[in-house]
């Protein structure tokens, strides 16, 4: 199991306690990774606004990097995923499209063949490692702890080009949580939007999203909420105040990176997950694990 | 096949609130469609059930609704399909609108969203159809590449399921929404159009193009596959193109794409001071919540070291040259 970890700009920049939980969990599942350090940002679903080809041209030299390597690309952002996915799929299916991009690329020689796979660190949880061997590594069983699965927009759709989990009625992220010893909770906002697109320049907008959601999965009992996307974990941990201040209720409500709470389960202390780093405590929800052991 | 149907029933004048009515019927074949589904309880269960629908055929667009969570056409949804999937069938009126009895809403507000967006063609004063209509010039084909951009936004048959799955009209109720907007793209991109630069600009006003969060849910969930999203997103390019840069979603189009330019990777410690900057009153109210991700440890060094083989990404942006 080794793949070309594509972290995006998120984990090496505002949520830094992705990027480091990520590689913990990974080395105890034995999940080999080689930085593509390299790799420029994926666009966000941003750079596609302005100038498509500009978008498709860059993502083709990240995967011609992978290729080189003879590595599967796994990223740890949902958004990089959705990206990821689609300019994929493009370039592989598109033989015009990708004919036009390696000629954008062939001064610097690179050339993408459409060989690479892209898969998101909770695919590679459910695919490659397994719920089994992820249930028998589990040293800190979640009993108890109810927690609220958030999947945000790019992981789940446009679906024919995600193709993994069914976009109206996932269950990777609560077959996650079940294996951990947690109990998932149900509810309308796990597959909706987080709003972070929208935060710099209507944010009222934003966090209405964000904190609607977040008051429901609340509302239906969750302790926490995990989230396998930086950016839904910047609008719902980072924005969460103000949402409480917008919504005029209190929230509380402790936000998981999808690695923070593998390596909650596997063991992992808070400081191997930077937990600091979060604006929205995350110790009530540590206590409730506690109580149980 | 047995199937057990849970429809929200709610007639204003006699409930007080929606609620779920359940029906088991003998579906005589597999092929049959959840409109099918509703004809017969109406026919054999419950005359009262109430519902739109005409063409049976998924062009007429009158038979949107939620079916097992997600906005369908009843008569495109198999039966067995979704018995298949969820054990049973739950249907409920589409979201966003009033609903008027059962499973009908109001659409009224629908309709008033398309018609601001001038959905017909305002011809060039001396478009060459208007030339060909007087006998100046033969027939003017419009080049298949051009038609290419929107001939998928044409078969939109304005059921209203994307505005019902819409992300953003759930929290702002005043947004043009998905159908309307990428109706409006439609005659953006006619070549015949003689207003397109007006267009753009009442477009890119309060509620228009850039209240899109980018959800997908639209695209989801679209009977004809208009991608009523990827509309709006060329409606966003076109805007920049035209010049019309002044809003803050263009603005963080081009600051985002500059940063990459210049460092490879986003710098979230520059993107939020690019939107605010220079106006001195929005960054001191960015200040606070900037401080405190700066004690987490969530701001990253304004100068960031560009990432390894920058000069590949300035040459493809240079190449392009999408921005300065």
């Amino acid at each position: 199991m080794k793949y070309a970890l594509f972290t995006g700009c998120a984990a090496k920049g505002a949520c830094p306690e992705l990027y480091q939980s990520a590689v913990k969990v990974a080395q105890i599942l034995g999940i080999e990774l080689e930085e593509l350090k390299s790799a420029a940002c994926c666009g966000a679903g941003v750079m596609k606004e302005g100038d498509p080809d500009l978008s498709l041209a860059i993502n083709a030299r990240t995967f011609a990097q992978a290729e080189e390597k003879g590595l599967p690309v796994m990223t740890i952002c949902g958004t990089c995923q959705g990206v990821l996915s689609s300019a994929n799929k493009n370039l592989k299916e598109d033989a015009p499209t990708r004919e036009r991009i390696n000629t954008m690329l062939a001064p610097d020689g690179i050339a993408y063949r459409g060989t690479t796979e892209v898969k998101h660190l909770l695919w590679v949880l459910i695919q490659d490692v397994g719920l089994d061997k992820l249930r028998h590594a589990v040293k800190r069983s979640l009993a108890g702890l109810r927690v609220a699965p958030f999947y945000g927009c790019y992981i789940l759709r446009p679906s024919k080009d995600l193709g993994f989990d069914d976009p109206n009625n996932p269950t990777s992220l609560e077959k996650l949580i079940t294996a951990l010893g947690g109990e998932r909770i149900d509810y309308s906002g796990r597959i909706k939007c987080c709003g972070f697109p929208l935060i710099l320049e209507k944010e009222s907008m934003a966090l209405a999203m964000g904190g609607g959601n977040t008051a429901e999965a609340k509302r239906e009992g969750a302790d926490c909420m995990v989230t396998p996307c930086p950016l839904c974990h910047m609008s719902l941990d980072i924005y969460q105040e103000r949402a409480e201040r917008q919504l005029g209720e209190r929230l509380d409500m402790p936000i998981f990176h999808l690695p923070q709470l593998v390596g909650l389960a596997l063991g992992l202390s808070e400081k191997d997950l930077g937990l600091s780093h979060h604006l929205v405590s995350v110790d009530a929800a540590l206590q409730k694990i506690e109580r149980q052991t | 096949m047995r199937a057990t149907f849970a429809i929200q029933k709610f007639n204003p004048e006699i409930d007080a609130r929606p609620h779920l009515e359940e029906y088991r019927l003998d579906v005589a074949w597999r092929g049959n469609t959840v409109l099918d589904g509703l004809f017969q309880i109406k026919h054999q269960l419950d005359g009262s059930l109430t519902f739109r629908a005409s063409c049976r055929s998924a062009i007429c667009g009158s038979c949107p609704m939620v079916i097992n969570g997600r906005e369908r056409l009843a008569c495109q949804t198999l039966i067995a399909d979704e018995i298949d999937r969820s054990g049973r069938i739950e249907v409920k009126p589409l979201r966003q609108l009033r609903v008027v009895k059962d499973l009908v809403v109001e659409m009224d507000p629908f309709w008033n969203k398309v018609n601001a967006i001038t959905p017909w063609l305002t011809p060039k004063r001396e478009a060459a159809f208007v030339r060909h209509a007087r006998g100046e010039i033969g027939e003017v084909v419009i080049p298949q590449n051009v038609h290419q951009t929107f001939y998928n936004v044409d078969a939109c048959i304005l059921c209203g399921a994307c505005v019902s799955a819409c992300n953003s009209l759930d929290v702002s109720p005043g947004f043009l929404g998905p159908a309307a907007l990428a109706k409006a793209y439609r005659f953006v991109a006619d070549p015949r159009e003689g207003e397109r630069r007006e267009r753009l600009e009442r477009l890119t006003r309060e509620d228009g193009i850039w209240d899109c969060v980018r959800c997908n849910f639209c695209v989801e969930v679209c009977p004809k596959d208009v991608q009523p999203m990827e509309a709006i997103i060329r409606l966003r390019r076109e805007a920049i193109r035209e010049g019309l840069t002044e809003h803050p979603g263009a603005t963080h189009i081009t600051a985002f794409m500059d940063i990459v330019r210049r460092e490879g990777r986003l710098n979230e410690a520059r993107m939020p001071l690019a939107m605010v900057w220079p106006n001195l009153f929005r960054m001191l109210k960015i200040l606070p919540l900037g401080l405190k991700m700066f004690v987490k440890g969530k701001v990253p060094s304004f100068f960031q070291r560009p990432i390894k083989g920058i000069r590949e990404i300035r040459r493809l942006f240079k190449l392009r040259e999408t921005f300065k």
